[in-house]
């Protein structure tokens, strides 16, 4: 066989190695995008932020801190997200608690009793999802603290936190180590003074381990449960964990 | 005469063609996240000479409104992307090909001069190794910036879990800058390298896919054969 007739043969049996390759990638790529959904991602990928989430909360841990900042660094959001806010600030409002004490009634939680808590300012960044991030000055309690004056211990790791608006139209769901991390904050004031309608008044969240979108605002309702709670922007494709 | 050489192992040309399309996914990808916040730019002042990106572009290709799907497709290839980058690097340094690969002290002399030969500036042509200097250093950074790819991408993933990481890179908005900017650089290696495949010709292309070359040897002398 000449030079040219032996690089003749193996180039065409590499291009038809290469070839085959190529098509399964290309079938593979095709298999997964038309897979059925799974609160609006194919099952597989979702599957897969499963597993990265899986993998972070291995990793979490309740004494790393998100990095703080000065007072003077902290400025005013862009007031994302407005389901949950269509109305006006409920005049009577108040904080419903499911789940959280052994005879399994629920708790109703005034301003009062909250303003009542012991008081942490936290000065951390706020990032959106989008992929900005702003330096917000919270004002508040540490969920932490809640949770034990309202609630009859011990929380399990494995255990979730519901929250949701009065309305019921926004809602998040959090991991509970989380949910319990020191920097995670009900807020009240936001830079300062008390919090405005569009950010949340009169009670939000300020969890800087978790992306923008689980910062929910107005919160009525918060539970504490052994399944997953249902997450408003995880049913329309995103990460349920969304944590850092 | 003509004969056949080996010239590039089955496995690097294994994680080369399979890196294509997977880098291509996660660029991809990358632009489903990066229009929902595309900020980045090149100008002075409130002057912008380029906007990342432009519009029409967008349009194009159809990277608008499609975050979650962006992310999605990333926060699960990003680990194919690792596995095969770390799997090419663990096989070049125990198989020994990395001393045809990484720089040495030569090599930005030689690039310097293959870059002059390349631009028709300088008449000397380029060293008939596997790689020349100038290869050795883009083949080199292109790892590094794989490397920093995952790095980055690390900081910007588990900013508070790794938040020593990001930290150290410059902060959260940094990291992804500095992510942005390495994408950047891959796509600017893409064209260089495309357009010097296509002067280097069909024998060097073909060695990267069959793994094998022709080369032209000199014709041993008849009158010594017949001494």
């Amino acid at each position: 066989m000449t030079v040219k007739q032996e690089m003749a043969r193996r180039t065409r049996r590499s291009f038809l190695t290469g070839g085959a390759a190529a098509l399964l990638g290309a079938s593979a790529w095709e298999w997964l995008r038309t897979r059925r959904e799974d609160d609006g991602e194919p099952w597989p990928l979702r599957l897969g932020l499963r597993a990265d989430e899986q993998i972070s909360r291995d990793f979490f841990s309740e004494a790393r801190l998100a990095r703080t900042f000065k007072t003077a660094e902290a400025q005013a959001p862009k007031p994302n997200g407005k389901v949950g806010l269509d109305d006006p600030v409920p005049a009577d409002w108040s904080l419903t608690l499911e789940g959280f004490v052994n005879s399994g009634d629920d708790v109703t939680v005034t301003m009062d009793q909250i303003h009542a808590l012991p008081k942490t300012e936290l000065v951390a960044e706020l990032k959106c999802i989008e992929g900005w991030r702003t330096v917000v000055h919270w004002g508040g309690v540490r969920f932490r603290d809640f949770a034990e004056r309202f609630g009859d211990g011990p929380f399990s790791r494995n255990a979730y936190i519901g929250m949701e608006t009065p309305d019921g139209e926004y809602y998040v769901g959090l991991d509970l180590p989380s949910a319990m991390h020191p920097q995670t904050i009900l807020a009240y004031e936001m830079n300062g003074a008390p919090l405005t309608a569009e950010h949340g008044a009169p009670l939000r969240l300020a969890i800087p381990v978790k992306y923008g979108i689980k910062n929910i605002k107005r919160i009525g309702k918060i539970t504490y449960a052994t399944a997953r709670p249902r997450d408003y922007w995880a049913e329309d494709g995103y990460d349920w964990y969304a944590g850092f | 005469m003509e004969r056949i050489e080996a010239k590039h192992p089955r496995a690097i040309r294994w994680f080369h063609w399979i890196n294509f399309p997977i880098l291509l996914l996660m660029i991809w990808s990358g632009m489903l996240i990066y229009w929902a916040h595309d900020v980045y730019r090149v100008g002075v002042g409130r002057f912008t000479l380029f906007h990342f990106f432009p519009q029409w572009l967008y349009s194009a290709f159809h990277f608008k409104f499609r975050l979650a799907e962006g992310m999605a497709w990333h926060f699960v290839f990003m680990w194919l992307f690792a596995i095969n980058g770390v799997a090419y690097v663990l096989y070049t340094a125990i198989s020994g090909e990395w001393r045809y690969l990484v720089p040495n002290r030569n090599s930005l002399r030689e690039a310097i001069q293959v870059t002059l030969h390349d631009l028709h500036l300088s008449k000397t042509a380029p060293p008939p190794r596997k790689f020349n200097g100038a290869q050795q250093i883009a083949y080199s950074s292109i790892i590094v910036m794989g490397a920093g790819s995952l790095i980055t991408g690390l900081a910007i993933w588990k900013s508070v879990s790794l938040g020593w990481l990001t930290a150290m890179l410059g902060g959260y908005e940094m990291a992804r800058l500095e992510h942005f900017a390495l994408t950047i650089g891959y796509v600017a290696f893409f064209f260089v390298h495309i357009a010097q495949v296509a002067r280097a010709g069909w024998n060097n292309l073909r060695a990267m896919i069959t793994g094998y070359e022709v080369v032209t040897v000199e014709e041993p002398k008849a009158a010594e054969e017949s001494a």
